[in-house]
């Protein structure tokens, strides 16, 4: 049985990568005493799998694991348990079991949304939603993409399923692609918004949240946890 | 939400900024309200190696568990926050509460190695606390050291305020009384130092003074108060059952050395290892109750999550409920998938069968320490270990389906010669001839695989070793490298890796170790030039540390290869460890006679910890 778990990462937890938020679930869980499975052998592990690895210095309120058990109590007291372990900046949403024809939680991500702030003191000087209307009105944003092997060109348009802003909060909004092909991160956009208007975006000017990780196609996307029920 | 002491930027820029946020399960916050002292214990090294180490884990939940003191902790800032903190002159903090650590009552440092005496100034000078103890006053925090260093604290007198002789569980609550006093009526500074030096345990330097001959010996070490004690007697747990253990240890997000839970099954060593100070300084051996180690393993288990499980003492095979205890563990860690690590352990038939079940025999390898290559050498150092109990050992092993050994040795113990030194490739030839012997071929996983390793020896206070002559570097390179050759010779020399320690880091070593006062300015002047993590081979300047001494006008020399006179003044001599002088001159003149001692168990040799009237001492 596999239990879709969602949880909120925020504070000062934004400074925890992603192998570190592993470890830390990893031992949460045996605090919590979940029926947890292991592997086989000498070091048995815990089988577990994540959505999205989040970037660190990001904060998110719609992250998710997949957790492999032998026994299930209840939605509610799984969730308690989790939570009784927790430390601020960690906060357990829900634990559903998952559909058995359900993909794991990394093969499943397709999109994710996310909200983007500002530094007081680095707050943008033109209007972010004229910036938006002109990104959104082209057809292409060829941008180099720079991985560890390689750099390619793509086209950030395509991955830019939604895109808006808000010129009293300061904040813009997006949705974008976040499957393994064709992840796009969200600095990336603002940068574009900002090369738009002839603006240079600082390397710590922003704060980025990610809202929800979704699955399901263009159109018609779900939040991750969509696969899996309430027990 | 928490507040944190650096930005953003920095936070993002930096190295690793889990090290530096606190926050982490376990660690204790308190209402500030509510408590009248608070403390600040720091391990004066990066993040990973302090948040290992299990004395601090004890200081720190003893400490939380007064209701009128609040501890935090903090680590040394890693070069690269180092430079920022310097730039924009950002006060080194706290990790729990991300306050000031000037702004605290106490900052107690733990001093584990020789290495970290730079590291420990740029604690202070980051935390914008003077440097030297007598420009502190009423605004700064009592600074106090502890750890097994403190048992020759002289080379750091000019910068701590106190020092904390022995196991920090006995006196601090007096000490923290004290201090309340002074606060609520007003003392100076030298009152309260003065009165902290009549509490067991507390050495105050600032109240001694030293008078040296024309050779540079010490000629007179004095109190110079008549209420201040000749010697100071080091603190020492009475009953290991009956003290204060970490049910709840901070567990960090980022991955540490000892990323486990550790149990201390006993404290001491009944083997009386000529060249180890632990074994001395931590007379007599007490040993926990394995049905109290059940129920800490349990519960530390379940507060941490930890996946790992180790036993923490000097020589694991000695104490006496290891079966029982070893079973339970088996038995409760496979069931919830917890990994055991046995360190420490003797290889014999009851250790083999304990290691297969909790390792995999084929990646695992066995660690024999004979220290000494020849059977004379091993006498001389008192390391009861002898080549048959080692080819015994390694035989079963060999039949169990192990194939890498792992063989650690000194080099510069006294008296050694160049046939002791050949002995170590030899008795490395011994165990692979021995294994090509025993397991035929169609049997053999590969090759055996030794590996040699070995350091070189410094002469620590409170050994029977401590009036020997330390070899020079140039000697430790020869040495290295005649073992090298030893080994190259050897007819088994490709089953045979050997690597060998820095020497010049060892002699720096050695002169901290039975350093004097005159040794504090060389100390401040090296880290005024640059010296900083010397304990990590890349950021060791040696050349840097070689300048101080001269500019300083002292000879390494003199504490390193200089013969002692059996009745010189060391500069430790006023701590009493339990141990007496006496008995460490019998054992050390035993030593150049190449006569052996038993250990505890066997026969009391006398020692002096008998005062303390408990563990072996009383069994025995
Ligand atoms: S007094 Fe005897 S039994 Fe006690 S520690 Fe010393 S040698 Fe061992």
């Amino acid at each position: 049985m596999t239990v879709r778990i969602k949880f909120r990462k925020f504070g000062v937890l934004k400074f925890i990568g992603h192998l570190d938020v592993m470890r830390y679930f990893q031992k949460a869980i045996r605090r919590a005493g979940i029926d947890v499975k292991y592997s086989m052998g000498f070091s048995p592990h815990q089988l577990m799998s994540f959505a999205a690895p989040l970037g660190v210095g990001l904060l998110s309120d719609g992250e998710y694991f997949d957790l492999e058990v032998n026994s299930l109590t209840s939605s509610e007291d799984m969730k308690k348990r989790l939570n009784e372990c927790m430390v601020e900046g960690m906060e357990i949403l829900s634990v559903k079991l998952l559909d058995e024809k359900a993909g794991n939680a990394m093969a499943s991500v397709q999109a994710a949304s996310y909200t983007v702030r500002f530094y007081e003191e680095k707050l943008p000087v033109f209007s972010l939603k004229d910036a938006v209307k002109r990104l959104m009105d082209k057809d292409k944003i060829p941008v180099v993409k720079t991985t560890k092997k390689s750099t390619v060109e793509m086209d950030l348009r395509e991955g830019i399923y939604e895109l808006s802003a808000d010129d009293d909060k300061k904040e813009v909004t997006m949705l974008v692609n976040a499957s393994s092909s064709g992840n796009i991160k969200p600095n990336f956009v603002i940068k574009e918004l900002y090369h738009e208007m002839g603006e240079v975006l600082g390397d710590f000017d922003i704060i980025i949240t990610r809202n929800e990780t979704y699955t399901g196609t263009l159109n018609n996307f779900v939040p991750l946890d969509f696969e899996a029920t309430l027990f | 939400m928490n507040k944190l002491a650096l930005s953003d930027e920095i936070l993002l820029t930096i190295e690793k900024p889990a090290r530096y946020i606190g926050n982490e399960v376990n660690s204790v916050k308190k209402d500030l309200s509510q408590v009248d002292v608070r403390f600040c214990m720091c391990f004066p090294d990066v993040y990973e190696i302090g948040m290992s180490h299990l004395g601090i884990q004890i200081l720190y939940d003893m400490f939380n568990r007064f209701d009128d003191v609040w501890c935090e902790r903090v680590y040394s800032p890693w070069v690269d926050l180092d430079a920022v903190m310097r730039e924009k002159k950002i006060p080194l903090f706290a990790l729990e509460s991300q306050d000031p650590v000037k702004d605290f009552d106490f900052l107690g440092i733990t001093i584990q190695y020789e290495m970290c005496y730079t590291n420990i100034l740029q604690i202070l000078d980051l935390s914008q606390i003077p440097l030297m103890a007598c420009e502190r006053t009423e605004e700064h925090p009592i600074v106090i050291g502890g750890g097994p260093c403190t048992y020759n604290p002289e080379p750091l007198a000019d910068f701590f305020d106190l020092f904390y002789i022995g196991e920090g569980e006995t006196d601090y609550r007096a000490l923290l009384d004290l201090y309340k006093e002074y606060k609520a009526k007003g003392w100076s500074r030298k009152e309260f130092l003065l009165k902290a030096a009549q509490i067991p345990s507390i050495y105050v330097p600032s109240l001694y003074r030293v008078e040296y001959k024309e050779d540079g010996t010490i000629a007179t070490f004095s109190p110079i108060n008549e209420n201040v004690p000749t010697t100071v007697k080091k603190g020492l747990v009475p009953e290991m059952d009956n003290t204060t253990y970490p049910m709840k240890p901070v567990v960090p997000y980022i991955k540490v050395t000892q990323d486990r839970v550790v149990l201390e099954i006993q404290r001491g060593c009944i083997r009386g290892c000529r060249f180890c100070q632990a074994g001395q300084i931590y007379r007599p051996v007490r040993e926990r109750s394995a049905v109290l180690l059940k129920d800490y393993a349990k519960q530390m288990l379940t507060n941490t999550g930890h996946e790992e499980i180790s036993l923490s003492s000097l020589s694991s095979s000695d104490y006496t409920e290891l079966p029982e205890l070893l079973d339970y563990l088996i038995e409760e860690c496979n069931e919830k998938k917890i990994n055991i690590s046995l360190p420490s352990l003797r290889i014999d038939a009851f250790s083999l069968d304990v290691m297969s079940k909790v390792q995999d025999v084929k990646k695992s390898s066995l660690t024999f320490a004979p220290e000494a290559g020849s059977q004379r050498m091993r006498d001389v150092i008192n390391k009861g270990l002898t080549k048959e109990v080692i080819l015994q050992g390694a035989k079963e092993a060999f039949e169990g389906g192990w194939n890498k050994v792992k063989l650690y040795f000194m080099l510069g113990l006294p008296t050694e010669k160049e046939e002791d030194i050949r002995a170590i490739a030899e008795l490395a030839n011994d165990i692979a001839a021995l294994y090509y012997d025993t397991i035929p071929k169609e049997k053999r996983n590969g090759k055996i695989q030794i590996v040699v390793s070995t350091s070189f020896f410094i002469p620590k206070p409170f050994t029977a070793l401590q009036w020997a002559s330390q070899n020079t570097k140039e000697d430790f390179i020869e040495k290295a490298y005649l073992t090298k050759k030893s080994v190259m010779e050897q007819l088994n020399q490709k089953s045979i890796k050997y690597n060998w320690h820095e020497a010049d880091v060892s002699v720096m070593e050695g002169v901290f170790a039975r350093g004097d006062r005159k040794i504090g300015k060389v100390i401040k002047r090296a880290y005024d030039m640059g010296c900083l993590y010397d304990a990590w081979g890349e950021y060791y300047k040696n050349d840097l540390w070689l300048q101080a001494f001269e500019e300083e006008g002292i000879d390494i020399g003199f504490y390193t290869t200089r013969e002692r006179d059996l009745d010189e003044i060391f500069p430790w001599d006023f701590i009493d460890c339990g141990v007496t002088k006496e008995f460490l001159k019998r054992e050390w003149k035993k030593a150049m006679n190449g006569e052996v001692s038993p250990n505890c168990k066997e026969k009391c040799q006398g020692c002096g910890a008998m005062r303390f009237e408990t563990g072996i001492c009383i069994k025995a």
